[in-house]
């Protein structure tokens, strides 16, 4: 059995990092002009990878599938990045960041990886202001912060509601800076379909050009992969329509270990599904939690009415109602962590008090809030003894200016207003904590080939606190990935160029074309969308909120048919050597009908609950989650073996040398 | 509902194109816009002809990538919305709804509603950027204070999301709403400053290089733009330009 070696440098935790980087190999400013970097995906994580390299001195390659680098799914983040800068002298620091990130993640990652990311994280914000984003500011003109779940402290930095957007549009800006200079070359509406090892290392990729269907080949000396995550694996999520796990998968299959595939995470605060036709689900920022207050009808008639339409929220007097997060879990309320208030929300639903026509939505109010804010401007606008519609028109101002572009994204969708009346939510899947398993150098277990941002497993356990990922995906491309791949690439300096002519890059071309060509080929009538929407019903009902071993065992045999069915049936029209976003669509579900049985594996195997994975057999008494870290104090890295339910489990232990593992709690 | 659909179709950026057109029945108004092009595209696939394509990703209007005229508006009738935000609410039972792609000479067809919109990443190569490299010791970010006022309008230009709707609303195909949020961003922020008299002619000069019009003050720009970016944005770049080239 290979070992896994996560590669950590001794020392004392807050010293290991400068260490590493003190011993690593450098490569001399001459010297990385010979050198060749792909990078996958230009989201945080690869965006800002590409922009330093290239920087460094390399010559990168970028690849994204959408039309330009700026639309990478990072952009859809709304609420915010964390930072321990203590702006605020709430008693932050790396140290309490590092502890709440490891606790969030219910103690399943890393402490040298978490570490680390905390000890750049404000060096990230320095950056990013330095590159002209702008985050809110209070009016002394200094930076402001809100906070997120999970947490005590106000670390988070925000752009309005659009973050994501914010950050992206910095790394793109960097990287724009970069194509000037003609160090980056970047290859958008281009896809990876596979990855080429030649003597065991990474050296290259297939793509697959999507505007004139050609199949490229393009080489390096080392591969990143920053493509996000595999959310889409349940067909509906607040991924983007394209996210996709196969450049990721395309590794695995060629020697990545996966790790943790089961590791989900359900964000609670989604606007719930309405029909059959929904394409996908928009997420309402967690920084709703602030101001919102989550509740249902305390009695079941109640709810019934509500759900016929025969009451309205706003009738149910205080009493009338329960703040169930607030009554569970009174120390954090409605700021407890994403999958203690999903799994809340789900108990309240699957109890019969659900308030929208399906019975799969509970209120989030912000009346209160409206009403709280309101007298606070009419005092400090001198207003004196203000009447009731004068204080609840200052206070939606307020909500307008924090929130203004999420109340209106809510009232399109649903139409209705969220200033009058409680919007509705419900958990829909949001993020992938699993993805290839990497080392402290975020290498996997293919030399060669580095992954970054959400498609690695690094830093977030078996739970992501909100305003984390921007702040990995950021970590990784712009702080840790440039150091670290340098010590492997010291080794080449003398390689010479890698040549696209040679028989490894020959043969997967090859396979690449015929997989392609046995997807064209389909005899059956049914769209790409009919298998991936009946794969994410069996994701959903089967490996979603709540898992038994039962529906597990018959996920990955329902899974396994159905991927024979595709392959056997799907309809494709059109052809391969032209655009054909059908095609597209196909390839990327071929890999989710693989992904998903391996997921459901991964979920049977660890008899424990822990973060996002909730097995029923294993719960106390009140319903919280119970976790055997006698047992499963591990990553699990699966490695391929031929079919997905056959892969291979690798052990990686995780060691916790600073940190005390403690039964969660937010009581 | 039932509706009438008109639709752009062509087969690449070599072929003409023509308007094909579809009857749709089982329409409902919580679908959005491209939902009921979903279920368009899931007939014809099933009948085995070629679906419409489309351009679209995050479907929650931010990423950009969605576009579409839709009876001549670009995103539709709606106001501050993108054409993945719309909902068939908007439409009533029997309408007929004429299908294009955002037309342009900077924006060529590459497939029945897809354009080519690298011309906007061409712009922002030019100089839409502040030349700072990554080093984890720039100044902390609290170092310079930047009033309220100032960071918030540099955060309405910045919301931008190169959708080009407001190319498509203009009779000239101008792009002077999308490079004046840009260069407006950065030079309402001191960090910006520096370099703001070379970025806006550099930006200015890739744009007229792609070929899009010039700007004539009509202002449909503004009123298609999803994101609400402000003409004053345009008055901005025009004065930054002006002093720019002034000081040579
Ligand atoms: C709606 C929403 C809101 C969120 N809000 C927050 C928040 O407030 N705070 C926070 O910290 N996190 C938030 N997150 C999570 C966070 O946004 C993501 O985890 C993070 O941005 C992922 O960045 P990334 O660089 O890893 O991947 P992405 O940004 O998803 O980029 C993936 C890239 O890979 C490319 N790609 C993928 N597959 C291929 C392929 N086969 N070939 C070529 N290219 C490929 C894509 O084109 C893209 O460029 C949110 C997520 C969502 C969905
Ligand atoms: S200015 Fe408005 S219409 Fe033009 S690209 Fe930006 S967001 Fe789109
Ligand atoms: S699909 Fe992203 S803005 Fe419309």
């Amino acid at each position: 059995m290979a070992v896994l070696d996560s590669k950590i440098p001794s020392g004392p935790l807050a010293d290991k990092w400068t260490k590493h980087k003190n011993d690593i190999n450098l490569v001399n400013p001459a010297n990385k002009r010979n050198i060749d970097i792909i990078v996958v995906g230009t989201g945080l994580a690869g965006g800002a990878a590409a922009a330093t390299l290239a920087e460094l001195g390399y010559n990168v390659k970028t690849f994204c599938y959408q039309d330009s680098p700026r639309r990478a799914h990072s952009i859809a983040a709304q609420g915010g990045i964390n930072a321990s800068k203590n702006y605020q002298g709430d008693g932050d620091s790396d140290y309490r960041l590092f502890y709440d990130t490891i606790k969030g993640g219910d103690y399943r990652s890393r402490e040298a990886n978490v570490y680390r990311l905390a000890e750049v994280s404000g060096n990230i914000i320095d950056q990013c202001v330095a590159q002209g984003v702008p985050f809110a500011r209070e009016y002394g003109g200094l930076l402001d912060n809100r906070s997120f779940g999970g947490v005590l402290v106000s670390r988070t930095f925000y752009a309005k509601g659009q973050t994501g957007q914010q950050l992206l549009l910095g790394a793109y800006s960097a990287m724009n800076r970069q194509i000037n200079r003609g160090k980056i070359q970047a290859f958008n509406r281009h896809e990876m379909l596979d990855i080429v090892l030649v003597d065991g290392k990474a050296r290259g990729i297939i793509a697959r050009d999507l505007v004139s269907g050609e199949i490229q080949r393009h080489a390096a000396h080392a591969v990143v992969l920053a493509t996000g995550g595999y959310g889409n694996v349940f067909f509906l999520s607040t991924n983007a329509m394209g996210s996709n796990v196969t450049a990721a998968w395309k590794a695995h299959k060629r020697g990545a270990f996966f790790a943790n595939p089961c590791f989900t995470q359900i964000h609670p605060t989604c606007i719930p599904v309405s029909g059959e036709h929904q394409s996908k689900l928009t997420l309402m920022s967690e920084s709703l939690r602030n101001d919102g207050r989550i509740w249902v009808p305390k009695r079941k008639e109640d709810a019934v009415a509500i759900r016929e339409g025969k009451l309205k929220p706003t009738q149910l007097s205080e009493e009338e109602r329960d703040y169930y997060l607030e009554r569970r879990y009174p120390a954090f309320g409605n700021l407890v962590p994403r999958d203690v208030a999903s799994r809340a929300a789900k108990e309240r639903c699957d109890a019969g008090f659900g308030v929208n026509k399906t019975g799969e939505a509970v209120f989030l109010d912000f009346a209160a809030a409206i009403h709280r804010y309101g007298k606070e401007k009419a005092m400090t606008s001198g207003i004196k003894n203000p009447d009731e519609s004068t204080i609840i028109k200052l206070g939606e101002e307020v909500i307008e200016a924090k929130y203004g572009n999420l109340f209106q994204m809510y009232e399109k969708i649903v139409d209705e207003n969220p200033y009058k009346t409680p919007m509705m939510i419900y958990p829909a899947v949001h993020y992938t904590m699993g993805g290839l398993w990497v080392d402290y150098n975020l290498q996997t277990t293919i030399p060669g080939c580095y992954c970054a941002g959400e498609a690695n497993f690094s830093d977030h356990g078996a739970n992501r606190l909100g305003a984390s990922a921007l702040m990995q995906g950021l970590a990784d491309g712009y702080f840790v990935l440039p150091y670290t791949i340098g010590d492997y690439l010291a080794d080449d300096i003398r390689t010479g160029p890698i040549s696209t002519e040679a028989e490894e890059f020959e043969a997967v071309e090859k396979e690449v074309r015929e997989k392609l060509e046995k997807l064209m080929s389909g005899s059956g009538i049914h769209s790409v969308d009919h298998y991936h929407k009946k794969l994410g019903k069996i994701m959903w009902n089967k490996c979603g909120m709540a898992r038994n071993a039962k529906d597990l065992e018959e996920a990955i045999k329902e899974i396994a048919e159905l991927r024979k069915d595709f392959w056997e049936n799907v309809k494709i029209p059109g052809t391969m050597d032209s655009k054909n976003q059908e095609l597209e669509k196909a390839a990327r579900v071929a890999d989710f009908l693989e992904l998903g049985e391996l997921f459901a594996k991964d979920a049977l195997l660890r008899n424990e609950s822990c973060g996002g994975h909730f097995r029923e057999e294993y719960q106390t008494k009140e319903g919280e989650a119970l976790r055997d870290d006698e047992n499963f104090k591990f990553v699990s890295a699966w490695e391929y073996m031929g079919e997905p339910k056959d892969a291979k489990l690798h052990k990686e232990d995780l060691v916790y040398e600073n940190i005390e593992l403690k039964t969660r709690s937010y009581k | 509902m039932k509706l009438y659909l008109k639709i752009w179709r062509q087969k690449d950026a070599q072929s003409k194109g023509k308007m094909v057109d579809y009857t749709l029945d089982g329409v409902e108004g919580d679908m959005s816009f491209l939902e009921m092009l979903d279920i368009l595209n899931e007939e014809l696939v099933s009948k085995g002809e070629e679906p419409v394509e489309f351009d679209h990703d995050c479907r929650e209007g931010i990423c950009g990538t969605c576009s579409l005229q839709i009876n001549g508006e670009p995103h539709g009738p709606d106001r501050l919305i993108t054409t993945c935000q719309l909902h068939m609410r908007k439409f009533n039972d029997g309408d007929t709804i004429v299908i294009e792609p955002f037309r342009a000479k900077a924006f060529p067809v590459i497939k029945d509603l897809i354009v080519d919109r690298s011309s906007f990443d061409r712009i922002q190569q030019a100089g839409g950027f502040i030349s700072v490299n990554t080093s984890g010791n720039t100044i902390d970010a609290n170092a310079i204070p930047i009033s309220k006022h100032a960071a918030d309008e540099a955060m309405d230009a910045a919301a931008c999301i190169g959708c080009g709707a407001c190319v498509a609303a203009c009779k000239n195909a101008s792009a002077m709403l999308f490079t004046s949020a840009k260069v407006s961003q950065f030079a309402l922020l001191p960090q910006g400053r520096v370099e703001a008299a070379d970025r806006v002619q550099n930006m200015v000069r890739q744009m007229d290089l792609e070929g899009f019009g010039n700007c004539t003050n009509t202002g449909a720009c503004e009123v298609e733009c999803p994101k609400g970016i402000s003409l004053t944005n345009i008055a901005r770049m025009n004065r930054e330009y002006l002093s720019a080239s002034i000081k040579g």
